[in-house]
């Protein structure tokens, strides 16, 4: 019983205690938006060069995400070229290219004559003139060999040990996996998304150091202000939080000048990278930054804007006390 | 309510403020502190807003040591002292409503309940309808009457002022001071430094004679 009466007087008291926190937050929210849209150039320099720091990694991760996306089509290609010893009669060859075929671990074996391997290479190399000075045909004759891939065992080493069977035929050359490329590709591709993750840990890093000192710069412009508040009783936390806000507006504008860059960097390169991609016969189309990604840039600009701004204030505005006599 | 007791004060420069000062003020009183400049009134009253730390003795406060208030209890403390400056501290950027609901509002009163009291207090100073004036657009004596409102209102049981009428002429330092006196009527404790000894006479209150950092007169009346 007197617990309930305890709680009902509580509750009233907390929710007008709750309220008027509310009230504050949102007040001061506004207000130190306000303060900062009044000083527009310097706000639109400390915008600009976050979101260029923060536009950077975002690029160049959008760059690794599309080249990833690009070589996932192409590791399905798991074809083997198997070159024959060059003179091979056709029907040897012929005969090579039945009995590949007949094994359990291959898909598919297609005979490339080296007469349609010239033909081909005319065709794509755009080399033809060259090539009819040509009286020999120096290029030998081929199978490609599709393996079959069994579900889950479908990878390199099973692909590995058909090339090095395919070795041991009578009348094979040697053995050239297509996908070797694709897997230092792939292993190049690590390596620069290692080096993304370094390039983004220093450039929020430079986020931080920017507005840490931007609020630096306005803590000592409003140092009078700061002493009188703290003169009438204002706690410390009151005086920091609207640079906390003015922190977190700074790394959310710079969120979103960063998410136009890279819009942007994407509307440059879509028309080039699309002619690339019909050049090569490829339906490929750049990806730009999908909603996650979004929200991630203009998330993350904020949070280090508002943790940039805390470091900054809580340390700068230790040291203005009133009336210390100089 | 307040007591100092063998209070010295000496400055990182060397200067001393405060020699050894002991003296009482109880609660609901109202006293001047008179001496020359450099006699140890502002002193005084910075120790008493906790702006500064004495360099040996004690002051208590409503019978809480002030030795005992770490770093982080100076703002609570100091929302129960009402200071008035002789410069008046107001922001110049913000309008006298925002300036006197700036106590307030660092407590956290309500919205609501702000403007009622931001204009109790304007009409005590005589200040009503001057609410969206700037500072900037107000004669010396009202910044001072602005300086007192924003001091009283939160209800504080203490008001100290130095040297509030530092900057005023005769006529209206009168004024601010009969102000000071009906605060002290309705139970605030007042404490003001001044050297103006002509017109503290006028106003028959205790008067503290502080002299080179000590206690040098007592006259009550």
């Amino acid at each position: 019983m007197a617990e309930t009466l305890a709680r009902d007087a509580a509750a009233p008291r907390f929710a007008s205690l709750l309220r008027g926190w509310l009230e504050r937050h949102l007040q001061t929210f506004v207000a130190s938006l306000g303060r900062l849209a009044r000083a527009p150039f310097g706000t639109a320099l400390t915008v600009g060069v976050i979101g260029i720091a923060l536009a950077l990694p975002a690029c160049l991760e959008l760059v690794v995400v599309n080249a990833r996306a690009l070589s996932g089509g192409w590791a399905n290609a798991l074809d083997l070229t198997v070159y024959l010893k060059p003179h091979l009669p056709d029907h040897d060859a012929t005969q090579l290219a039945e009995r590949i075929g007949a094994r359990g671990d291959v898909a598919s074996a297609r005979l490339v004559t080296a007469a349609e391997g010239l033909a081909e290479f005319r065709r794509w190399s755009g080399l033809g003139a060259a090539l009819d000075a040509l009286t020999d045909n120096p290029l030998p004759a081929s199978i490609v060999v599709r393996p079959r891939v069994t579900e889950g065992a479908g990878d390199a080493v099973t692909v590995d040990v058909l090339a090095d069977a395919l070795r041991t035929l009578p009348g094979v050359d040697q053995v050239q996996l297509d996908t070797e490329w694709v897997r230092r590709f792939t292993a190049i591709l690590d390596a620069l998304k290692r080096a993304v993750t370094v390039v983004a840990l220093l450039l929020g890093l430079a986020v931080l150091l920017i507005v840490g000192n931007t609020i630096r710069l306005d803590i000592d412009a409003r140092r009078a202000e700061i002493e009188v508040i703290k003169l009438v009783g204002g706690s410390d936390g009151f005086v920091r939080r609207p640079f906390l806000y003015g922190g977190f507006w700074y790394g959310a504008g710079g969120g979103l000048v960063a998410w136009l860059l890279v819009e942007g960097f994407v509307l440059t390169l879509e028309g080039p990278v699309g002619r690339i991609a019909a050049a090569y016969g490829s339906g490929f189309a750049l990806a730009g930054p999908d909603l996650r990604t979004s929200a991630a840039l203009l998330a993350a600009g904020a949070l280090l804007g508002w943790l940039g701004a805390f470091v900054s204030a809580t340390r700068h505005l230790r040291a203005i006390e009133p009336g210390v006599e100089p | 309510m307040i007591r100092f007791q063998g209070v010295a004060k000496r400055y990182p420069s060397g200067r001393e403020a405060l020699a050894d000062l002991t003296l009482e003020v109880a609660a609901g009183e109202m006293v001047f502190l008179t001496g020359h400049s450099g006699a140890g009134k502002s002193t005084a009253l910075k120790l008493l807003g906790l702006i500064e730390r004495p360099t040996r003795g004690q002051i208590v406060v409503a019978g809480q040591n002030l030795a005992s208030i770490g770093r982080r209890g100076i703002p609570a403390y100091r929302r129960r002292i009402g200071m008035v400056f002789q410069d008046h501290k107001l922001l110049h950027d913000r309008p006298i409503w925002d300036n006197v609901a700036l106590p307030l509002v660092i407590q956290g009163t309500p919205r609501r309940e702000l403007d009622k009291r931001v204009r109790a207090a304007l009409d005590q100073v005589s200040l009503l309808g001057r609410e969206r004036s700037f500072p900037i657009e107000l004669s010396t004596g009202e910044q001072q009457r602005v300086g007192i409102a924003r001091a009283v209102v939160g209800k504080p049981p203490i008001l100290i002022a130095d040297e509030p009428t530092g900057n005023l002429d005769p006529d209206l330092a009168l004024e601010v001071m009969r102000l000071f006196k009906r605060f002290n009527e309705v139970g605030v404790t007042v404490v003001i430094a001044s050297h103006d000894v002509h017109l503290i006479e006028q106003l028959g209150v205790r008067r503290i004679g502080l002299a080179g950092g000590r206690l040098a007169g007592d006259a009550h009346g």
